[in-house]
């Protein structure tokens, strides 16, 4: 291959250039798409919603399930390394060997309250938790799954640390079931049964820390064909997927006891994971932006394909090179040769212009590279700068000199990056691989997603090949009999109980809180019992309930159930209905207060229809010489405020408007 | 003969994959009253009910199949997995020592078998660099496969033809010996080894792992580069047992062959020294000896092999209230050796002495360990210990019962001459009893003191 030698200082401007391939790519922000955007792109997308059972107990051992400690709150610690075994077919799998690669020192945090010999793999499992089994069963029958004859226990390799063993113990409870969306009907593939795994403390070079309490906690894990092809849809499936578990009152709620894996494509892309999503709401701006990296990536693929002629024969050339030599003053160098870091130059040759090209919001392909150095190679952030930084952190000259060291030409790219000795081939081998995978297009992958929508990766995705029966346990039979009994019991489907909201004309902007506090069954058990108007139950929940949590702290531990006590309080005393939205905040504050306290709180006091009313006539005289408005009907307005801290509760607003018309 | 096409299945399963067709490994669509599955037919494990139907489904994952829901069944492809651990040449370096490994089955090298649903061993010196690429780095690698049995399977027969094929390799000319093995008796083969091979030139390692090799997080790979470290570099010829120290993957510790005992059922840091120190520590690039006396590496080829056994030897673990007859049984049966695992100082109750005055005047010998592992027999102390002696009981020093054992059993395979035995059984080879006990040789520390919890927290046990 002629290359075109040239040293001259282009005009290429990294900026423009990310500017232009996203305009190339037709990339809209979440605002501004629409149904076309995404069908142009070919959207396509599933979920594999992670869900919490409310147990006494973990899933295989007897420790307590849903203790929280600090980072710091341990007993002891405990060492291991990983090592990438065979599954069941005799195949190694893609992520072990990655992780192998990352060589790393694993620590996990035990505190002797949440965690025993189980949890560090010093003893085999006890028998699976049959009240997690239950509830997991009862969620597989209302995903109306075909539950399996027998459940087997398997193992699941993630050599990340996450789990002490090397694999998760997990098991399949049913396969293909379905949950109603409103426009459609999405399909499921399966419903696992699983431990929960560490919560991570730190990652940092070559060491990762956990802590072992959440480890081994019973979770359900619920997975979607990837039939959502609009991220709204998405979320939808999300949510149902995630009112249907709360729906059974079995679950854990609250930070983190439900998380969304989400599984993103496009048209001519590949499944990419977007790992531990905890908020419905973040799910549609993170798949657009997935959507349109892989769209991003496809670019990049056909224009390095239109100049690369020979792929097979396409690879890096590095050098290391001399801090003196170069005009390297930026900390995170300077900082790195402190530790007796090398500093190592890499051509890429034709990645100009790729480097600087749109991935997602703010980010450039370059980041793909760096943040797999990170990961592989545990080389921590910052750890390269390359010719095409939208803010350049060392003079370009530097890139300039790298060019005729390389004998590179003008369509080629360059990157420095500096590493400890030991992790300089990781991080080579690192770096060519992801620009090799550039030319078959979007890599398998997980991503850890930010709160700004965009994500980064995380692991090569990993298949089929890591699964191996667990030698370790039995398989448990599911006689007919024993789901008969289950299903017995299930509650309603939240597609019905989304229509009876509706039919008892409760705005829809309530059931969004309804569903997630899964505060339908005692909606209907106050309609039912108490014969109040559904509406007015329904907005007191959905607007008066949702704000009171929002503005108020409560002391004790406020349980819905005391809605209805409520209710039944002012019915039984015969007072207005209406007292309680003013009694809510004083109730959810302070939850064990009764509610004669609480009305004394608010300075209610009973006051006899007759003797409100009695007031009217006077105030009526003594609206003219106030004149506060002029208007039409400002007697009425002026009378009824005047009223209303006397009347609340004691006289219904409509009946006191109309009284004062009358007189 | 003819593949079993249903490999595992019996009964009323193997009945109905017989009835549609199915084969073990053929991809098959099932429609059941709980809906259509589908998957690939698995093996079934022996033990398990004759009512389900292993499948594993497009996923990855297993289910069962309850064939009483079964309403049809179609095989439409077959794919038989090939379970192989990927076997690469062991490549041999020069300058570096070589090592043998003996293959006597246990979990340092296993593959999944669907007969038993557990692990089987698998082994060769390309598995093991295929799973363990490192130890090409630490010695050149032979391998021999001398039987495969779990280890609560190894007995006298396989200390001795294990011990022939030891001396073998060590007039051979090599530098280390593995022995690959269950945990479960480990320390028993520990001390057959140590009697049936004398003044070894080279040292030799028993190694297992805890967690078998088929898991990511096994102590099988360090476990087994740790023992290919110590038998190709170390300097201290003795047989010995090397297993995690603590339960950390950070370094190894190396046991004698007599005084090792394992202390936990699934603890990877299950083996402890009793009653003294480990001899080294090993990590992967050195062992630093703990124990400042022992037998050095000699580059000469003299070893004695003592392949002596006499299975007519016994144990009895003594209880409150145990009667005459238990012991009565034993000599009538004609056992010719007795250890008795008795209390506190070595004591049993006095209603056996007539049975162990009968025992004593048929020839049989008897000897007393401890219940409580640490400490000696101290049979003076009291009258009752100073009556069992004259009644023909020997105090055992502070043997280990299990080491006793094997020494009896090996004295026995030697003579009947009970005061050749006595001599025998006194002498010590290598630290079976020791003069003294030091005072760091008694540790168990007390969860849940301050100052112990200090130094968990801060070291990892």
């Amino acid at each position: 291959m002629k290359k075109d030698k040239s040293t001259e200082t282009n005009q290429f401007n990294p900026q423009q250039n990310y500017e232009q391939s996203r305009q190339e790519i037709g990339y809209v922000s979440r605002k501004e798409a629409t149904k076309a955007d995404y069908d142009r792109i070919g959207f396509m997308s599933g979920l594999e919603v992670h869900q919490q059972l409310k147990t006494k107990e973990k899933l295989f051992c007897h420790c307590p399930s849903g203790i929280y400690h600090s980072h710091d709150n341990y007993n002891a610690e405990v060492i291991r390394h990983m090592r990438p075994t065979l599954s069941e077919l005799g195949e190694y799998d893609g992520t072990a060997l990655m992780e192998y690669k990352t060589k790393k020192e694993i620590i996990y945090r035990l505190n002797n309250k949440t965690a025993c010999t189980y949890e560090i793999d010093d003893t085999p499992p006890f028998k699976i938790d049959r009240e997690a089994l239950e509830y997991a069963l009862e969620i597989s029958l209302l995903c109306k799954l075909n539950v399996v004859g027998e459940v087997h226990i398997t193992r699941k390799q993630y050599l990340d640390g996450s789990i002490p063993t090397g694999f998760q113990r997990t098991a399949i409870l049913g396969v293909e079931g379905e949950i109603p969306l409103k426009n459609k009907k999405v399909r499921l593939i399966q419903l696992s049964i699983e431990e929960d795994s560490c919560r991570e403390i730190s990652d940092i070079r070559h060491t990762r820390i956990y802590k072992t309490d959440r480890l081994g906690m019973p979770l359900i894990e619920t997975v979607t064909y990837p039939e959502m092809l609009t991220p709204d849809e998405l979320k939808e499936a999300a949510e149902y997927i995630r009112f249907l578990n709360r729906s059974t009152g079995k679950v854990r709620v609250g930070s983190g006891a439900g998380r969304e894996d989400v599984n993103v494509s496009c048209k001519g892309g590949t499944r990419v994971e977007i790992k531990g999503v905890s908020y419905n709401k973040m799910i549609p701006e993170l798949s657009h932006n997935e959507a349109f990296r892989q769209w991003a990536l496809l670019n990049v693929r056909s224009k390095l394909k239109s100049r690369v002629k020979n792929i097979s024969k396409w690879k890096i050339l590095h050098h290391e090179i001399n801090y003196r030599d170069f005009d390297l003053k930026y900390e995170p160098i300077t900082n790195g040769l402190i530790d007796k870091y090398r500093i190592v130059a890499v051509n890429l040759p034709y990645f100009k212009g790729i480097l600087s090209h749109f991935t997602q919001p703010g980010k450039i392909f370059a980041n793909e590279i760096s943040d797999r150095l990170k990961v592989i190679a545990c080389i921590e952030k910052p750890n390269m700068v390359h010719s095409e930084e939208l803010e350049p952190k060392v003079v370009n000259d530097n890139f300039v000199k790298l060019k005729e060291l390389f004998d590179a030409t003008e369509d080629d790219a360059q990157i420095i990056f500096w590493a400890p000795d030991e992790d300089i081939s990781t991080a080579l081998e690192t770096i060519e691989e992801r620009c090799k995978i550039t030319f078959e297009g979007v890599p398998n992958e997980t991503r850890k997603s930010f709160s700004d929508g965009t994500t980064i990766f995380e692991r090569v995705l990993p298949g089929a090949d890591r699964m191996y029966p667990d030698t370790d346990s039995a398989p448990i039979p599911l006689e007919d009999k024993y789901l008969q009994k289950l299903g017995k019991n299930l509650p309603t489907d939240v597609i019905d109980r989304y229509n009876q909201l509706k039919k008892w004309n409760i705005p829809e902007d309530t059931y969004t809180f309804i569903f997630r506090n899964n505060l339908f069954p005692l909606i209907e058990k106050i309609i039912k019992d108490l014969k109040l108007k559904p509406k007015l139950i329904g907005t007191f929940i959905g607007h008066r309930l949702k704000f009171v949590e929002g503005h108020y702290t409560s002391a004790d531990e406020f349980e819905y159930s005391i809605i209805y006590d409520l209710f039944k309080y002012l019915i039984d005393k015969k007072l207005d209905i209406q007292l309680s939205k003013k009694m809510l905040p004083v109730i959810y504050q302070h939850p064990k207060m009764d509610f004669d306290s609480i009305l004394t709180s608010i300075n209610f006091k009973k006051v006899p229809k007759e003797e409100i009313l009695s007031k009217i006539p006077f105030l009526k005289q003594k609206f003219p010489e106030i004149k506060t408005s002029k208007k039409e009907g400002g007697a009425k307005h002026w009378i009824m405020g005047e009223l209303q801290k006397t009347a609340m509760g004691n006289i219904a607003p409509d009946q006191l408007a109309k009284a004062i018309e009358q007189n | 003969m003819s593949e079993d096409i249903f490999q595992g299945y019996k009964g009323k399963a193997l009945e109905v994959l017989k009835k549609y067709n199915v084969r073990v490994w053929g991809q098959t669509s099932i429609q059941t009253t709980r809906g259509n599955f589908e998957g690939t037919v698995l093996p079934r494990a022996e033990n398990d009910d004759d009512i389900h139907i292993v499948l594993k489904i497009a996923t990855g994952y297993n289910i069962g199949i309850d064939i009483g829901t079964i309403k049809a069944m179609k095989e439409t492809g077959y794919k038989k997995a090939n379970y192989k651990i990927p076997e690469k040449e062991f490549p041999i370096t020069e300058g570096l020592p070589s090592v043998k490994l003996f293959g006597t089955g246990g979990t340092i090298a296993s593959r999944l078998d669907y007969r038993t649903g557990a692990v089987i061993p698998a082994f060769s010196p390309g598995e093991l660099y295929g799973a363990v690429p490192e130890l090409a780095d630490i010695c050149n690698l032979t391998t021999e496969k001398v039987f495969a049995v779990f280890s609560e399977n190894m007995g006298p027969k396989q200390y001795v033809s294990l011990a022939k094929a030891i001396g073998e390799e060590i007039k051979n000319g090599i530098d280390g010996i593995v022995i690959g093995h269950g945990t479960d008796t480990l320390h028993h083969t520990g001390a057959a080894l140590t009697f049936m091979i004398q003044n070894s030139p080279i040292p030799i390692v028993l190694v297992g792992s805890q967690r078998s090799s088929d898991r990511p997080s096994s102590d099988a790979a360090l476990n087994l580069m740790h023992a290919m470290k110590t038998a190709g570099h170390s300097d201290i010829a003795e047989v010995m047992i090397c297993m995690f120290g603590p339960t950390s993957d950070e370094y190894g510790l190396l046991h004698k062959g007599t005084r090792v005992r394992k202390m936990h059922s699934s603890y990877r840091s299950t083996f402890r020294t009793i009653g003294d120190v480990p001899l080294a520590t090993v990590s992967r690039d050195k062992i630093t000896p703990i124990k400042k006396d022992y037998k050095h590496r000699r580059k000469d080829r003299n070893v004695d092999i003592l392949p002596y056994f006499s299975d007519k030897v016994t144990m009895i673990y003594y209880y409150p209230g145990m009667k005459p007859d238990t012991i009565d049984a034993l000599v009538d049966n004609g056992y010719k050796g007795i250890i008795i695992v008795g209390t506190g100082l070595g004591h049993v109750n006095k209603e056996l002495y007539p049975a162990i005055e009968r025992a004593n005047k048929k020839g049989v010998v008897m000897y007393m360990t401890l219940q409580t592992l640490w400490g000696y027999v101290h049979m003076f102390v009291y009258d009752t210990g100073r009556d069992m002696m004259a009644k023909g009981i020997i105090p055992a020093g502070n043997m280990l019962p299990e080491v006793a054992f094997i020494k009896l059993g090996w004295a026995l395979g030697q003579t009947d001459d009970p005061e050749e035995v006595k001599k025998i059984m006194l002498t010590p080879i290598n630290d079976e009893i020791t003069k003294r006990e030091p005072y760091n040789g008694y540790l168990i520390y007390q969860g849940g003191v301050p100052e112990v919890e200090n130094f968990i927290k801060k070291f990892r046990k």
